[in-house]
């Protein structure tokens, strides 16, 4: 609890001593890049509205918000059903943008993008595939010469949400997987070493050879390294891109339920990349402070006309056509 | 400086030493002549001066009681607030928390015996290798070293105490792995696999890689710690060694390092508080995977790290609660670790007659 009284202190410090309605909000750290350049563009036209954003983590951004401590909260796996019954605040998602996670691996001599099928992704971290050379990859990869070498499963080691993603996804197309380990922001992995951050598996992998590990489409990209296909749910090999992201958001967006606490991983369509999700931000549905709920209203109306345009600048995929409309829907009931 | 704040109390107890130079009792006639009749040193004059200290003293032991005392009260708010935070947990798994291997937040099942191993042995080979190291270290510097040679040694050691352990971990991460992949550990599994302890896939990361970095990062702690304590040994102990005609290597055997051990052990302790503790480095390359291994190769995972990965991300009360324990039983590693140690120095030296071994 007192955790929470200091975080609450220090963030009224924060709030006081400026004219400005001012915003405070707390959570992930995947869409940061993206929601810190939203927040300073968007003080920038409405000079009276001043959003900080503090970017602590899925689960931290879920409590303090289930606590009222903040304004608003992030998260890259939506919340519970329990956490929703036991916030002190009632909150509603709305999505925001869309990220990838895609498979890294380092095999010297092989300069050809590998494909994997999902249920070889997942047999890999269960220490079921363990070389290679095994037939199950090699009948994958038709022409590619694979060496006969121990694979070194490389994972996040702290709590994330890339790990929720990828174990979203393993236990969608592993039942194994879904009995043995499941899913969440950090999961009980049966083999492999942990690192810190996507920049820690990234670096591992680098320069361990032989070993297979995943980071954000995000990291990626910026950091121009080479990944593999994922095998997706209509059978194709699919190598992530925004494209892909928001195809699969699309394929969703169907059967899209109404508090948007959907996964999207493993999605239908030909085009949709499989390991997709959305990103949220858990806004209170009813505000103690009027002035403030129409001022987060506002700046979610910004986002969906101005915003989603940013995205694909910084790698995220933008909110399909159809959820956008029904974020719009959702952002009038705010109060 | 002290002069101008003294003025005001010199004005009030002015009154106070003028008597003794008119009535002299009979004792001090002759002294107090001859103490006029010297130039008055500024301490002295001072002292004379001032009035009773009695209030000044009995404040300034009551202020230093409750410095002393906030040491206690600090202690006992830390864990109090331990306990009050990991009660869910405490509540859940009881003493088996500490018993148990697993670790699964995806069902709730929580025990911190890997994150127990993974610290404790990560620490104590860290000493293994570093503290016979500080020592020679220690040893050279105060024994053996010429002059010219010594300022530099010594400010480079107290340097490497200087690096932020990210620095080492990202250091250990980029020459250390790769280095204990492809050379040290191949080395050590041809040489020495018959123990056992370096069996299985090596891939650079791992227990012993954490254990070696530690030790780098305690090195400057202990050795010039060391190094103060032996170069506090009087000379003379050296000297009077000397001339029972002992060697150079007895002399510093017998007459250094035999006074200083009580020393020496104190300066490993705190080399060992900060193994114990030490987080972002040993994060970088231990391999976090909690796992109870025979092999120094295998991955490990401590409870610094644990705390530090799992902290930021943890959902769901039951998961907290069982990281704030984490820290509860790192916690209480260190003060059963320190005790033991304590405990081994007083058996020690207890009643130790000089001997040569």
């Amino acid at each position: 609890m007192n955790l929470k009284v200091i975080a609450a202190g220090v963030l009224t410090l924060v709030a006081v001593g400026a004219n400005a309605q001012n915003i405070n909000g707390a959570g992930a750290t995947f869409p940061y890049p993206i929601y810190s350049k939203w927040f300073s563009e968007y003080s920038q036209t409405n000079p009276s509205v001043k959003i900080n954003y503090q970017s602590i983590g899925s689960g931290g951004g879920i409590r303090q918000v289930s606590e009222g401590t903040v304004d608003f909260g992030a998260t890259d796996g939506p919340m519970t059903d329990q956490q929703l019954k036991d916030a002190k605040v009632k909150v509603m998602h709305i999505p925001t943008v869309l990220g990838a996670v895609v498979p890294v691996y380092n095999l010297p001599g092989v300069n050809k993008d590998l494909n994997f099928s999902s249920d070889v992704i997942a047999d890999i971290y269960l220490g079921k595939i363990t070389k290679w050379s095994d037939p199950r990859i090699t009948k994958d990869n038709p022409g590619v010469n694979l060496p006969d070498k121990s694979i070194l499963p490389v994972y996040r080691s702290d709590g994330s949400g890339t790990t929720f993603i990828f174990t979203d996804f393993l236990s969608k197309v592993s039942p194994d997987w879904a009995t043995k380990v499941g899913h969440s922001t950090s999961v009980k992995w049966p083999t492999g070493i942990g690192q810190k951050g996507n920049e820690g598996v990234a670096g591992m992998v680098r320069q361990s050879p032989y070993s297979f590990g995943y980071v954000e489409l995000i990291y990626a990209e910026t950091n121009k390294m080479s990944f593999g296909a994922v095998r997706n749910a209509s059978g194709k090999f699919l190598k992530a891109s925004t494209a892909g992201v928001t195809a699969a958001a699309s394929a969703a967006a169907k059967t899209m339920p109404a508090d948007y606490r959907v996964s999207i991983t493993n999605a239908p369509g030909a085009d949709s990349y499989p390991i997709s999700s959305f990103t949220w931000l858990l806004i209170p549905t009813h505000s103690t402070d009027p002035a403030k709920a129409k001022a987060l209203a506002d700046f979610l109306g910004w986002m969906l006309d101005h915003g989603e345009n940013e995205a694909a600048a910084l790698t995220y995929a933008p909110l399909p056509k159809q959820v956008q409309d029904m974020v719009r829907k959702s952002i009038a009931t705010v109060k | 400086m002290s002069s101008t704040r003294m003025t005001p109390e010199r004005e009030t107890s002015s009154p106070l030493p003028v008597p003794t130079p008119v009535s002299p009792p009979a004792a001090f006639a002759d002294m107090a002549p001859a103490v006029a009749s010297t130039t008055l040193s500024p301490i002295r004059d001072y002292l004379s001066k001032r009035g009773s200290g009695r209030l000044a003293d009995d404040s300034f032991a009551a202020v230093m009681l409750i410095c002393a005392c906030s040491i206690f009260a600090i202690v006992l708010f830390i864990f109090g607030i331990l306990i009050m935070h990991s009660r869910l947990s405490l509540a859940q798994f009881g003493w088996k928390f500490f018993t148990t291997q697993a670790w699964d937040p995806v069902s709730g099942d929580f025990g911190a015996l890997p994150f127990i191993y993974g610290t404790l042995a990560t620490s104590l080979l860290a000493l293994c290798m570093a503290v016979p190291l500080a020592l020679g270290v220690a040893i050279f510097l105060t024994e053996l070293c010429p002059r010219p040679l010594r300022a530099p040694i010594s400010f480079l050691t107290e340097l490497l105490a200087a690096i932020p352990s990210v620095v080492y971990g990202l250091w250990a991460v980029f020459v250390l792995v790769p280095l204990m992949r492809d050379v040290i550990g191949p080395f050590l599994s041809k040489t020495l696999g018959w123990t056992g302890f370096f069996d299985g896939p090596n891939f650079g990361v791992g227990l012993l890689t954490a254990s070696m970095i530690l030790a780098i990062m305690i090195l400057p702690i202990i050795s010039s710690l060391t190094r103060d304590i032996m170069t506090a040994v009087p000379n003379s102990q050296r000297e009077a060694v000397l001339a029972l005609g002992a060697t150079r290597w007895e002399m510093i055997r017998v007459g250094v390092l035999r006074n200083s051990r009580i020393g020496i052990v104190g300066a490993v302790m705190l080399g060992l508080g900060r193994a114990l503790g030490e987080t972002m480095a040993v994060t970088m390359v231990i391999g976090n995977h909690p796992d109870i291994s025979k092999s120094l190769f295998a991955p490990g995972y401590t409870l610094a790290s644990v705390i530090a990965n799992e902290f930021s991300e943890a959902t769901g009360d039951l998961y907290l609660s069982a990281l704030i324990e984490i820290g509860l039983a790192l916690f209480l590693v260190t003060i059963v670790v320190n005790a033991i140690a304590r405990l081994m120095v007083w058996a020690v030296t207890r009643n130790a007659p000089a001997r040569v071994i």
